[in-house]
């Protein structure tokens, strides 16, 4: 079994291979150095593993590379991945999601908030029109990272369902293969506007999918942690036993139903975990309960945030959970996140982590 | 004929050139689709897909800051030098 860890910072991507069960990591050299990683994508379906990166350089743009060789080489159209059409007067300032779907399908998740679809692989993408001209875009709003598509849920049955996010507008869901799209928030709280239960607006941070049940999400929001059983047709908090309704990722199982984790923060202005305290909370009730998981990790005062999709989940048995800090360390936990240990660190802001077993 | 001069940062978008001639004349706007047609990896970190110039990029046409003469509109004389050079940011 090999497990490859892609590690997306500020300053470039690190692939680290494990060849003994999660043990020990082989990291290598940056790829894309001083170029930031948003987004990484590891498909495993075919013949070798399919790595996507979108990259941004700070001076040149944004752009999307393909590797089949585990980083050896990569792929770069001449003609720009992601473009939006004239007509639209937009340009991609960012990529922010990458996520193979059904067959050669790939989506893209852009700044600001668009969604694009390729049927080649990602090779070529349109900009899902839809979506796009949705009646709600010119109210949607930016928030400090930007105004992006930052979750792209594609139904794992049915290629006529998706469900997005993003910061600030909120969810919004598909059930007829992204021809429209309708808001999909009813039951999240947006503190930060006069109506505090809007349609639409909230500003969601990350969706994870449960692993058993594919009408069952969990959010995690800018304030609130929510779960929905009925496809996100309506959302119930489920922050009660968290230490805090703030933080950024959220990460279900691949496989069993009802477990999830995340990282809470003490609040949107301090954005540190609760009593600098390292701890990354599990619940295996689907929210009802959480469960502090810290062995292993840094018991000294910790002052860090872990972005949205800083945190992954492998789909080894048994899992592996993994997350990176803005302080540039890496940790993984190949227990489901009963003991943790260090990959890497000294490394520039984590982005974006992503793991696969192949 | 113009002459565009590449930062080493992007020569291998231009299959490893220092400088480029271009046909195109007129104004710099017609430079860079020219660049955008032979060269589009290059011409697409110069400007994004809606043309416009990349905030961090600058472009400088006979030592002139197209900024601060027409923008894309600057005049490009037959033997003019443009160099394409980044800007002091990032970090």
């Amino acid at each position: 079994m090999t497990e490859l860890l892609a590690i997306g910072t500020k300053k470039g991507l690190l692939l680290a291979i494990s060849d003994d069960d999660r043990q020990s990591w082989k990291i290598g050299s940056a790829h894309f150095s001083g170029h930031s990683i948003y987004a990484v994508a590891i498909d495993t379906r075919g013949a070798a593993p399919r790595l996507f990166v979108g990259l941004e350089s700070s001076h040149f743009g944004p752009s999307v590379a393909i590797s089949d060789d585990l980083g050896e080489t990569w792929q770069e159209p001449d003609k720009a991945p992601l473009a939006f059409p004239a007509d639209t007067g937009a340009a991609v300032e960012r990529v922010w999601q990458i996520v193979p779907a059904a067959g050669d399908v790939v989506y893209a998740g852009v700044q600001p908030s668009a969604l694009f679809r390729s049927e080649d692989g990602g090779r070529t993408y349109e900009l899902v029109r839809a979506l796009w001209d949705h009646p709600h875009r010119p109210e949607w709003g930016a928030g400090f990272g930007g105004q992006a598509i930052h979750t792209i849920l594609p139904h794992p049955d049915d290629p006529q369902r998706m469900l997005v996010a993003m910061s600030t507008g909120g969810v919004y869901r598909t059930s007829d293969g992204g021809a429209s799209w309708a808001p999909s928030n009813e039951g999240i709280k947006a503190y930060f506007l006069p109506d505090p239960w809007p349609e639409f607006g909230q500003c969601v941070h990350k969706v994870a999918r449960d692993g058993a049940d594919p009408d069952r999400f969990y959010a995690q929001n800018h304030h609130g942690v929510y779960r929905s059983v009925d496809g996100g047709g309506t959302w119930q908090t489920i922050a009660d036993t968290l230490p805090a309704d703030f933080g950024f990722p959220i990460v279900a199982h691949p496989r069993r139903g009802g477990v999830v984790w995340n990282f809470p923060l003490v609040s949107d202005g301090q954005r540190e975990p609760v009593d600098q305290h390292c701890r990354v909370f599990r619940s295996t009730d689907g929210g009802d309960t959480w469960q502090p998981q810290q062995a292993g990790l840094p018991t000294e005062p910790f002052h860090v945030c872990v972005l949205r999709d800083a945190m992954c989940a492998d789909d080894a048995e048994p899992v592996g959970v993994y997350f990176g800090t803005r302080s540039g360390e890496v940790f993984a936990s190949r227990d489901e996140g009963e003991t943790w240990s260090t990959v890497v660190a000294h490394l520039s802001d984590v982005l974006c982590v992503r793991a696969a077993t192949f | 004929m113009p002459t565009l001069l590449i930062p080493g940062v992007l020569r291998a978008e231009a299959g490893g050139a220092a400088r480029l001639e271009v046909t195109a004349q007129g104004s710099l706007g017609a430079v860079l689709d020219e660049v955008r047609d032979r060269w589009p990896r290059l011409e697409r970190r110069i400007r994004d897909e809606s043309g416009t110039l990349r905030r961090y990029v600058n472009v400088y046409v006979d030592g002139e800051d197209c900024r601060r003469s027409g923008g894309l509109a600057t005049a490009v004389p037959p033997a003019a030098e443009i160099q394409v050079i980044p800007s002091v940011a990032g970090g």
